[in-house]
């Protein structure tokens, strides 16, 4: 059977690349600190020795269109080309080509749909920063294969925020049940507070850091209990128009384990969105 | 009301970087062109096997057309491709990092929660 090697959840700064490759006048003045809280994020993948990753994120209206709208997607493909030419233009975001691992996708696929989950995929997937981001931080030379999940955590009608941790649970004991050999490491991203296009967005914080505060504490603590009692579709526009991404950490605490402490958190407040970080060793727990 | 096509109109001028820089020198004439050429074509279909029903409102047309980013928030047009696309038009036009997204939010101050409704 395969292990667990890892779950990891965080944030996905677009930004990152652009300040942790800028130089002279350019690099921001937060930029070594973040540079540094990120080097020790890695770290703690790169001691879990992974073989693949399962990559958890959503779709920032690239390929995934009004006209045909999943809720949760897998990918299934050979090869997943990264980043888009609006990802380049604003965020300065590199092109990347990551392999595949169709063995793993098609079992999620076909063991989640006969679990209840009627999966939408995809056998031509282009991914966007979402799941670029976290390899960027975490995995830099990108040299693992991928299977990304997509989910829909922008265009309304959205699902509950108990299917995300459903389908959090569901791929934690899929992925522990596949008879693969291989060290998995399942990394999602998602948003604390986070306003897009709206009054409140790019201010010296996030726009709202009360909710950061009670959203790290659920999510370090394993308290899905009081994150699912905390939060409703109607209540996540409060903190931020684009907070609904919370759902994705969501999902990552139904991987983690309810009630499961992190083994590794970390934060920095920033502009615009605070940053977090957490990991899981599963192995450890056993 | 033509939510989505606000968003399709976002959405297909973004994507395309002459199309961005069409919009932006012309905006009006892009509007009419795209309504006339594009608005009906479905995005994974071949053009003859277009829609034939969309269209946009007169009021959806001019915020368009002027760039009104404030107006296509409060019509519920998606802030996400908004923003997105408004940054590809206007950030090169501000000297500060961060000019033109913070005048942005200061432009739709006005706007308190309950934001209007994105869904389509």
């Amino acid at each position: 059977m395969a292990t667990i090697a890892a779950v990891i959840a965080s944030t996905h700064h677009p930004f990152y690349y652009r300040a942790s490759t800028s130089t002279g006048a350019d690099r921001p003045p937060f930029a070594d600190e973040w540079v540094a809280k990120i080097e020790a994020f890695r770290e703690t993948l790169t001691r879990a020795r992974p073989d693949l990753l399962v990559m958890v994120g959503s779709d920032h209206f690239h390929q995934l269109w009004l006209d045909n709208m999943p809720q949760f997607l897998v990918g299934k493909a050979p090869f997943y080309d990264g980043n888009f030419y609006n990802e380049e233009r604003e965020f300065g975001l590199p092109r990347m080509r990551l392999a595949g691992h169709e063995e793993l996708s098609g079992y999620l696929l076909r063991q989640g749909i006969d679990a209840g989950f009627d999966l939408a995929f995809s056998n031509e997937l282009r991914i966007d920063h979402s799941i670029t981001c976290p390899l960027i931080t975490l995995r830099p030379q990108a040299d693992l294969p991928i299977v990304p999940i997509y989910t829909n955590i922008f265009a309304p009608p959205l699902p509950q925020p108990k299917r995300f941790v459903e389908l959090g649970k569901l791929v934690r004991r899929l992925v522990e049940s596949w008879p693969g050999q291989e060290r998995v490491a399942i990394i999602g991203t998602g948003h604390l507070s986070l306003e897009l296009g709206g009054p409140r967005q790019f201010g010296p914080h996030g726009p709202d850091p009360e909710f950061d505060r009670k959203a790290v504490g659920w999510i370090a603590s394993g308290d899905l209990e009081s994150a699912l009692a905390g939060v409703s579709l109607d209540s996540l526009w409060l903190p931020g128009n684009a907070t609904h991404g919370f759902m994705d950490f969501m999902l990552m605490m139904g991987v983690a384990g309810e009630n499961v402490k992190a083994d590794y958190s970390d934060s920095l407040d920033l502009f615009h969105t605070m940053e977090a970080y957490f990991t899981w060793y599963p192995e450890a727990a056993r | 009301m033509s939510r989505y096509l606000l968003d399709k109109f976002l959405y297909t001028i973004d994507r395309d970087p002459e199309l961005v820089e069409r919009y932006r020198a012309d905006p009006r004439g892009t509007v009419a062109w795209w309504e006339a050429e594009r608005a009906n074509v479905i995005l994974n279909v071949p053009e003859a096997e277009r829609s034939t029903w969309l269209a946009f409102t007169d009021t959806e047309r001019e915020a368009l057309a002027t760039h009104d980013y404030p107006a296509l928030f409060e019509m519920g047009a998606h802030p996400f491709l908004t923003l997105t696309l408004f940054i590809a038009l206007f950030e090169r036009d501000y000297a500060e990092p961060l000019g033109f997204q913070r005048e942005y939010a200061a432009r739709l101050s006005r706007f308190s929660l309950p934001y209007p409704d994105i869904a389509t």
